[in-house]
């Protein structure tokens, strides 16, 4: 099976958007089959040798320090705003004091993961997907298995590695980043009490929020590279992508909406199950 | 319409396609590439897959290399079943094999060096010295010195192939895979990738498959032709055979494609 489907003249006019349906879902099962071996195999090449530490270093550098200016001023600009909000919410109720709680819990907990991984997403993720796409459709992936070379293990896996690595450091970055925008916005700005401020957040926040939060960077890492990069490497056989180089930047838009709607999904059952 | 088997009796096969189909889907059914074709490549000799767009020679080294399976019927390669091969027994077959694809399919990440050093680093456990060394002797072979800290996207076409000729041989492969080699290339550049085919198979004595457009030129070079068409196959030993067949389809391709071909082997004559 492939990326491609027919419905048999034969069968009624009636009748074809059940068949249409059926082929729907087959592929549906066939990609879905497909993309979990791929992520058996990615998974397993990161353990077979020879390992490919500089590739694994290029890679840290390429999803992890490329990624630090822009998840330092995500970061930095949602702290200040959670700050600002956040006091105006709270001074209604004259409690200014929890406004370190309010900053902190959110940031550790949701949006720190979150922001980092979509922005890590629309940064490297799509990167990744380009890349390997291209390489399929110049058959640089092919010409690795005809030279007996594990296309996982020398292209995949190290990309696996270095975003698994990278996003929970990004994530605890942006949290810490973030919780100084707050405290500019709401200390140096506002005037809340700054020993009120970590006060607030060191009484609120415990080992559980920040492990669901690491808990959460580490599956949205997880997710983010196994979609954006298992697209590109199946770009010839995704249905409805087309050829050539339209493939490639079509796989790569719906690489990136995917993996931001997992993300998103995954956030709700996370916190659902954890909390 | 069954392919068939000619002209490769005398010697020994080194693949073999026994009843092999391969079909796509398409918009109105499946359209049948390859009809339960038959056919051998001989030890050590060269065979010249030929045909018109879409006949499925490139899909026919796709299927020896077990990137594509076929819907139907086993490819032999020295008695070994590629179709039934999956993970380290097909990485095992391949490592007999070298593959100079249609657009060298160079790394465009890697130099020129970085390439065709690659199966060495992969396969082989040398030093970095040895690497070296085996690396800029072949690049001087196919005269690609000073070029070797370049990009693929700063050569030409010529100089890509000559790169990808030297990746697919640096492992001295018994059997090594052509895909249009001269596609793309000033006649110039095609006599010389010509030259380098023979002066490496002489040297290493590989077996070698060319998928090529490049007729009758291609066909000094063949000792086996193996015609493609509408799912059919057709094998020969001889260009001239090709002009003497019964079949309308061959006689027209011979008419629009060997003008100028020698009229029988001695006269085509290997370089």
């Amino acid at each position: 099976m492939n990326g491609h489907s027919y419905t048999p003249s034969v069968v009624p006019k009636l009748l074809r958007p059940v068949v249409m349906l059926g082929n729907h879902a087959l592929y549906l099962l066939f990609d879905l089959g497909r993309m979990g071996v791929y992520l058996f195999s990615a998974l397993a090449g990161i353990f077979r040798r020879p390992f490919r530490y500089r590739e694994l270093v290029k890679q840290l550098h390429f999803i992890g320090t490329g990624s630090a200016a822009v998840i330092f001023f995500t970061a930095l600009s949602s702290g200040m705003v959670l700050g600002l909000q956040g006091y105006y919410s709270l001074h209604k109720f004259g409690a200014e004091g929890m406004l370190g709680s309010a900053v902190s819990l959110t940031l550790i907990m949701e949006l720190g993961p979150i922001l980092t991984a979509l922005m890590v997403t629309g940064r490297a993720g799509s990167a990744m997907c380009a890349e390997i796409g291209i390489m399929r459709i110049s058959e640089q992936i092919d010409a690795l298995e005809c030279m007996a070379v594990d296309p996982f293990r020398y292209l995949v896996s190290p990309k696996f590695l270095a975003t698994l690595i990278s996003v929970p450091l990004l994530t605890v970055m942006f949290d810490v980043v973030g919780i100084f925008g707050g405290y500019l916005a709401g200390v140096k700005l506002m005037g809340v009490n700054s020993g009120a401020f970590f006060n607030g957040m060191q009484q609120s926040v415990t080992n559980h929020d920040i492990t669901l939060g690491i808990i959460k960077s580490f599956v949205f890492a997880l997710l983010l590279v196994w979609i954006c990069s298992g697209r590109g490497y199946f770009v010839q056989s995704i249905r409805g992508a087309g050829f050539g180089a339209e493939s490639v930047s079509r796989v790569t838009t719906q690489a990136v909406v995917v993996s931001s709607i997992s993300i998103l999904i995954f956030d709700y059952l996370l916190t659902a199950i954890l909390l | 319409m069954t392919g068939t088997a000619e002209g490769t009796n005398s010697f020994e096969t080194v693949i073999r396609f026994e009843d092999v189909t391969k079909s796509f889907p398409g918009p109105e059914g499946r359209h049948v590439v390859l009809d339960r074709v038959n056919f051998g490549v001989p030890r050590g000799k060269i065979t010249v897959i030929a045909g018109g767009s879409g006949q499925g020679k490139s899909v026919t080294l796709k299927l020896v290399l077990g990137l594509m399976r076929p819907d139907s019927g086993r490819i032999l390669v020295d008695g070994q079943d590629v179709t039934r091969l999956r993970g380290d027994g097909l990485r095992r077959l391949r490592t007999r094999f070298g593959v100079l694809f249609q657009g060298a399919a160079l790394f465009d990440s890697l130099t020129v060096f970085e390439n065709v050093a690659l199966p060495l680093q992969e396969r082989l456990r040398l030093s970095r010295a040895e690497i070296q060394d085996r690396v800029m002797t072949t690049l001087d072979q196919l005269e690609l010195r000073g070029h070797e800290n370049k990009f693929p996207a700063q050569l030409s076409g010529g100089m890509k192939k000559r790169v990808g000729l030297a990746r697919a041989l640096q492992l001295d492969p018994e059997i090594v895979l052509f895909d249009e080699p001269t596609t793309g290339l000033d006649p110039v550049m095609t006599s010389e990738i010509y030259d380098l085919f023979v002066r490496t198979q002489d040297r290493i004595g590989y077996t070698a498959v060319i998928v090529s457009h490049d007729i009758p030129k291609i066909f000094e070079l063949a000792d086996q032709i193996v015609l493609l068409n509408k799912g059919e196959l057709d094998v020969f030993d001889d260009p001239r055979e090709i002009r003497n067949s019964s079949k309308p389809f061959i006689r027209e391709f011979a008419e629009k494609t060997m003008a100028g071909c020698p009229q029988n082997k001695e006269g085509a004559g290997k370089q």
